[in-house]
């Protein structure tokens, strides 16, 4: 009986010294539609550049983490009230979401966003389709075309084919694999960048989870691997640092 | 699945479907008809004593009870399905662990409130963060089930409350004659003869409670409209072994053909239950049969 308590009494310590911690597991949230930043598989899993980087940088970081998918619309508050411990899901860094949650440094470049419709001369200032709360949302928006927002990248796509759209705007690297297996779709006009690239998303009172993760980001920079990983996922052209 | 799918390129015609119906992603769209049909079978029952308990509330003589259900029966009603699963889930979620934090680690330092987060100490989350993913899971869905029943169980009991009026008044006057108490009476005269008039307005409730499980997506619960549109939408063939244009409609198709058969079949057994209820009654419907079996 004394050894019962003895032992019990030592598991409660160890998992009190693990709950110190803060964190036993980190919970990753991503979209899980948004090919090849993150989508699910065949298989139903997580998938995509952005599991495999984050894999990465929880090995570097000596966390056990687990993957988790949330709407987009919801992503944030999720996140803030605690659903998920981070934000992995292509996100841009801007100044706007940088008051509601904390990022760490890019894992991105800042890179092109581009319009795609079905002919090279379709009107960019008519209907211009893109996803709800993104930055190129936004930037369509200031342009003064009629914006037309929708939840994922896919039904972005979906209305410039239906016609409901003259053209979308999102980011490139989302775009390039579909007009490249598209007979219909093309690029029009001339890239644009927007915003400081794409970095993880945590809660502003979790600032010792977002150090480890930086400084996993930057061991990834500094050996070369993160390079290797981007033009793996997203083609020899894609910008590096 | 079968061992003839390790390169589906090479494959065409009904062995590619064949394949492709049973990939990892599809065995969850199947899973998920389960999830659907689990939480039917939970928050029915359970729906239906939150509108059993409310109707008796809201009819109680004591009468602050009797507010409590009323105003229970008519807030619940008026908010929109929407706006009470995002609201409520969150706040009775976060209103738990407010409660397990205040009484795990009354010593915590920190705000709990800081700006826009939320932050209990890790001994005080709900589920605690060092639980697998199907604990997350499962707390979830039980969210799901709470908030579905408080929401369907207002419109039960406002169904409920009526029936219980519909009684013939001399009935109970009866009972009461015969000695019964107010109690007996109820149970013994009201609530065995109440069902065949709330039947009408139950089955409508279920028939919309089907209907309404796609709402479970707002808390995080993955049900068949899900896969379906995730399943559904184009896929290149850089991201997946099977790719294939926009099939949404396909996909849309099937889930019109489950949602009718599954109405259609509640259909049947619905009004099985009220050829049954309907037996022996003092309604129009019984003296029909009472007719037709003389």
């Amino acid at each position: 009986m004394k050894k019962l308590i003895l032992s019990a009494a030592a598991l409660a310590l160890t998992a009190g010294a693990a709950l110190a911690d803060g964190h036993g597991v980190v919970r990753m949230g991503t979209e899980g539609a948004y090919p090849p930043y993150n989508f699910l598989n065949d298989a139903g899993e997580v998938d995509g550049f952005e599991r495999e980087l984050g894999d990465e940088l929880c090995k570097r970081a000596e966390l056990t983490c687990e993957w988790v998918t949330n709407e987009w619309d919801s992503i944030i508050p999720n996140l803030v009230s605690g659903n998920y411990d981070t934000i992995i899901a292509g996100m841009s860094i801007t100044d706007e979401r940088d008051e509601v949650i904390d990022f760490t440094q890019n894992y991105i470049p800042p890179e092109a966003s581009a319009y795609v419709a079905l002919s090279a001369d379709a009107d960019l200032s008519g209907v211009v389709a893109s996803q709800t709360s993104t930055i190129q949302s936004g930037y369509v928006a200031e342009s003064g075309a009629t914006l037309l927002e929708f939840a994922t990248g896919d039904e972005i796509i979906a209305a410039v084919r239906s016609g409901e759209a003259d053209a979308a705007f999102f980011q490139g690297s989302f775009l390039e694999p579909i007009v490249e297996e598209s007979d219909d779709l093309v690029f029009v006009g001339e890239p644009v960048p927007l915003g400081g690239g794409v970095g993880m998303g945590l809660r502003e009172s979790d600032g010792e989870l977002r150090a480890k993760f930086d400084a996993a980001i930057a061991s990834m920079k500094a050996d070369g691997t993160l390079n290797t990983m981007l033009k793996k996922w997203f083609g020899e052209d894609q910008l590096t640092f | 699945m079968f061992s003839y799918c390790t390169d589906p390129e090479t494959l065409s015609g009904l062995t590619w479907l064949s394949c492709y119906l049973t990939t990892g992603k599809h065995m969850a769209l199947y899973g998920s008809v389960f999830t659907v049909l689990l939480l039917l079978a939970i928050t029915a029952p359970v729906a239906l004593g939150f509108g059993f308990g409310g109707a008796m509330a809201a009819r109680s003589n004591f009468a602050p009870l009797s507010w409590l259900g009323k105003a229970y029966i008519a807030i619940v009603r008026g908010v929109p399905d929407i706006a009470f699963f995002l609201f409520f889930v969150i706040a009775l979620d976060q209103g738990l662990e407010w409660l397990t934090h205040q009484a795990v680690c009354p010593d915590w330092p920190d705000a709990i409130r800081q700006g826009n987060d939320f932050v209990v100490c890790p001994e005080a989350k709900l589920p605690s963060g060092r639980a697998p993913q199907y604990v997350h899971e499962a707390y979830g869905f039980s969210l799901a089930v709470l908030t579905f029943a408080i929401v369907f169980g207002a419109f039960a009991a406002n169904t409920i409350f009526g029936a219980m009026r519909a009684v013939p008044r001399a009935q109970m006057e009866t009972a009461e004659a015969y000695g019964m108490t107010r109690r007996q009476a109820f149970w013994r005269v009201m609530v065995p003869q109440m069902w065949v008039f709330a039947l009408p307005g139950l089955s409508n409730l279920w028939m919309v409670l089907i209907k309404a499980t796609p709402l479970l997506f707002l808390l995080g619960v993955e049900d068949i409209v899900y896969w379906a549109r995730e399943l559904g939408t184009s896929k290149t063939s850089r991201f997946s072994d099977y790719p294939h244009p926009d099939w949404r409609m396909w996909y849309f198709l099937a889930l019109l053909v489950f949602y009718l058969g599954f109405t259609k079949v509640s259909e049947v057994v619905l009004d099985r239950v009220m050829k049954r209820l309907t037996k022996g009654q003092a309604t129009a419907a019984g003296e029909a049969q009472r007719k037709a079996a003389a």
